[in-house]
């Protein structure tokens, strides 16, 4: 339906209509980033705890706090660590004990090389950050890249990226990325050298996730009648792909960004378990740490799992609530989603064009009120509250956010599924065929 | 249509909507399955060219594995015979020709055919998969159902958390942690491997093993060596399992409640048909659809799960054995387990889309 909308843009009789309404939009959004607080409060994280409410911002404060504790302990490691993450003697060169239960000389105990389990964690937290840092940082680069060129430009490259994109998506990347650390490090790592193999490992692992929603959201926009018109206006391929095309399909980055923050780690722990990540002696890593207390556990040694353990848990833990949260909260074209057969139709619908989302909100509108109807009607008193309460959401919540984060009732998306959603590319390629 | 990416019920197309009504096994199906089977080969052959290519790029394998025990030019001799100082693109030839032939080479480590490797080792790991799937769709579809059925209330906001939780641990930590509770502290279970020294004897006197445990028990008859092989596969099949079960809990509430917000749920409860009747008769089946496009990428999970489950309980799958191999440099070795791997994933997405294809009328094909 939409498809036709697109691709006959003349034919449509309320597109004059709508170019009108697109101005305007377009008008309001240019005086919210005049000022400057507009602007920052547009930012995604911003934006979303202002959009949060009930036990959604408790998930999303509770992510971000997880978050920002974990920052801080990387940042002033030094300062909290007690000694040094390969430290194996005390200051006067007197031996720490192996394997000793937790104490006032190290209070998370040693492990079996006599390194001071706290100091390790607390160190860990910095290796941790440090890698999240580089892997998405590089797979967000170059998946954006690959999908800009990929999805404009079209043609031979696009087929073939797009074959190789799915078949490392489809190969269990945990495997992909003990192939890439043994290619790029070879076993021996210092300790940028580790830091730099895992991340580039994890890097490889993760830029189709990136490759296919840019693509996707690119190739479906590139018909559209504001990329004709900068190409009429004569501006470059260049300049439409990073101002134009870039600018309007990084709205489900951040989502994945934080998914693929927290998959990271727990890749980069898997590297270290299986003994193909980072050093002892280069820097501090859970996964390693986890790794040497597998025979301590047998011996009933708890401490020297528990705590590289529990710091995972908690730093993936903290990335995933901020993750789950922003896709709950930041994606109106996820949260539209009522049944499969329904994703597509507000995909295209609500992300194109003003007055497509403002027909979209309409007919929610339309929806919500049955409900209360049917709820009165079948005097179900459940259903009744929470229909009423949906209407309201409505009412109250559109205005205020722009048509763009009301209906918060209906939100429930498994990351994992959603957002990078694999049923995306396929309906851009059908217009291909 | 792409190879990894199982159809989804969500891009039929409008026109398709009546034609795959009227008939299901019409000519169109026939040719999307052949379609769909065909895509199986670039699928596989890019993954054995990738990793191949990034193999080679570490080094030859001898040298590898015998790199510090012979002279240099003992070892030069060596790598000339076995042919690793040929151009990379005549091995690979040779590679893919042996591929094709159904022959993988031989490993280096212990000079066994891949074959038989694979054979061996591979029925552990599928035991411990089928376990652990076990696991997680009795965890996942009985735990999102009721999470569903009592949306934001206290039970469904445990449950999601318990679903986070999952997802956040690492499997070995888990597998860790469990062996710490329920071998050591509780001494219940035992910690590691997949049968006891008494049982293992036992298997070895039967005629024709299958090499999956269980059935291998049955088999005998024994019922100790049953609950032997029972109790070693707990913990890691609880330890696998789980971190599926994460996701299948997500998203059989979040498909649940999707569903009931559907017009023809609606229709039904204004005709007055009771919650209960709903969620079993109208409900719960089309919601489980969603389950079979995603199994596709859990196998993928799975597998790469097992290598660390299997290394965490030293059950002794091809996960073990590839993470050795990885050890050991046997590249020959870790070749064929990778290819196996890859051709399980491709398969299993192959059967994934012909399934929701065929349950779900609205794919298009």
């Amino acid at each position: 339906m939409s498809d036709a909308t697109l691709e006959t843009p003349v034919a449509s009789p309320n597109r004059s209509n709508a170019n009108d309404s697109h101005d305007e939009r377009l008008a309001n959004i240019q005086g919210q980033l005049d000022k400057k607080p507009g602007r920052f409060a547009r930012l995604p994280i911003v934006r979303d705890l202002k959009i949060a409410v009930g036990w959604q911002k408790t998930m999303l404060v509770v992510g971000l706090v997880l978050c920002a504790f974990f920052i801080l302990v990387a940042i002033f490691a030094p300062l909290i660590a007690p000694y040094g993450y390969a430290q194996t003697k005390s200051a006067d060169g007197v031996a720490f004990p192996t394997q000793a239960a937790p104490s006032a000389e190290h209070i998370w105990g040693t492990t079996v090389g006599g390194f001071d389990v706290f100091s390790r964690v607390v160190w860990g937290a910095r290796t941790a950050v440090i890698a999240i840092v580089v892997a998405v940082v590089l797979s967000l680069f170059a998946g954006v890249f690959l999908g800009l060129v990929s999805g404009y430009f079209g043609g031979w490259l696009d087929r073939v990226l797009v074959v190789i994109c799915d078949a490392i998506y489809a190969f269990p990347s945990l495997l992909l990325a003990i192939l890439m650390a043994i290619m790029i490090s070879g076993g021996q790592s210092s300790l940028w050298g580790g830091l730099l193999a895992s991340g580039i490992s994890i890097t490889v692992v993760y830029i189709p996730q990136y490759f296919r929603t840019i693509r996707s959201e690119v190739v479906r926009m590139k018909d559209s009648a504001f990329i004709e018109s900068s190409k009429v206006v004569g501006a470059s391929s260049w300049r439409i792909m990073f101002r134009h095309l870039l600018r309007n399909s990084t709205r489900t980055l951040p989502v994945i960004l934080t998914l693929n923050s927290s998959e990271a780690i727990l890749t980069l722990a898997g590297l270290g378990f299986l003994g193909f990540g980072i050093e002892p002696t280069a820097a501090a890593e859970w996964g390693y740490d986890l790794n040497r207390s597998v025979s301590d556990v047998t011996a009933g040694i708890w401490w020297t799992a528990v705590f590289p353990g529990l710091a995972i848990v908690l730093i993936v833990l903290g990335i995933t609530l901020v993750g789950e949260s922003l896709n709950d909260l930041a994606d109106p074209r996820l949260r539209a989603r009522k049944s499969a057969g329904e994703v597509v139709g507000s995909i295209e619908d609500t992300s194109v064009d003003a007055d497509e989302s403002s027909k979209i909100s309409a007919s929610e509108e339309a929806e919500a009120t049955p409900d209360v109807a049917i709820a009165l009607a079948t005097g179900n008193d459940a259903a009744l509250a929470e229909a009423v309460d949906a209407a309201e959401t409505d009412a109250t919540e559109r205005p205020a956010t722009d048509g763009f984060a009301a209906e918060e009732f209906e939100t429930q998306q498994d990351p994992e599924i959603a957002v990078v959603s694999r049923n995306v590319p396929d309906d851009t390629e059908g217009e291909e065929r | 249509m792409s190879a990894a990416v199982p159809v989804s019920p969500a891009d039929s197309g409008q026109t398709a909507i009546p034609k795959a009504r009227k008939n299901h096994l019409s000519a169109g199906f026939f040719k999307f399955v052949l379609c769909r089977f065909l895509l199986i080969i670039p699928t596989v052959f890019i993954l054995v060219t990738v990793v191949f290519f990034v193999m080679r790029a570490t080094g030859d394998p001898i040298s590898a594995a015998m790199g510090g025990r012979l002279t240099q030019a003992e070892l030069q001799k060596r790598i000339h015979a076995a042919g690793y100082d040929r151009p990379l693109i005549v091995q690979y030839w040779e590679y893919l020709k042996g591929l094709l032939h159904g022959d993988l080479g031989t490993t280096l480590t212990d000079n066994q055919p891949v074959v038989n490797i694979l054979l061996h080792y591979g029925a552990a790991t599928l035991e411990l998969a089928i376990l652990a799937l076990i696991v997680a769709l009795i965890v996942g579809i009985g735990l999102g159902r009721v999470a569903a059925r009592h949306r934001d209330h206290a039970a469904d906001a445990g449950i999601r958390c318990f679903a986070i939780l999952c997802y956040a641990t690492p499997v070995f930590f888990l597998g860790l942690v469990l062996k710490l509770v329920f071998s050591v502290l509780l001494d219940w279970l035992p910690s590691s491997g997949r049968a006891s020294l008494v049982s293992e004897l036992k298997f070895s006197n039967l005629n024709d093993p299958t090499g999956l445990y269980i059935v291998d028990a049955i088999q005998l008859g024994d019922m100790s060596v049953l609950l032997d092989v029972l109790k070693h596969a707990i913990l890691p099949a609880l330890a696998l399992g789980l971190l599926t079960a994460g996701v299948f809990v997500r998203l059989v509430r979040t498909n649940v409640i999707s569903t009931f917000n559907t017009g023809y749920i609606e229709a039904a409860r204004s005709r007055g048909v009771s919650e209960k009747r709903l969620m079993k008769k109208h409900a719960w089946k089309p919601s489980l659809i969603p389950i079979i496009t995603v199994m596709g990428m859990q196998v993928a999970m799975l597998l790469a799960g097992a290598v660390l489950t299997e290394t965490t309980f030293e059950w002794k799958g091809l996960g073990f054995m590839l993470s050795n191999y990885l050890k050991a440099r046997d590249f020959v070795a870790v070749q064929g387990i990778v290819i196996l791997i890859a051709l399980i994933v491709s398969v299993v997405n192959f059967i994934v889309d012909v399934v929701s294809a065929l349950v779900d009328p609205r794919v298009r094909y």
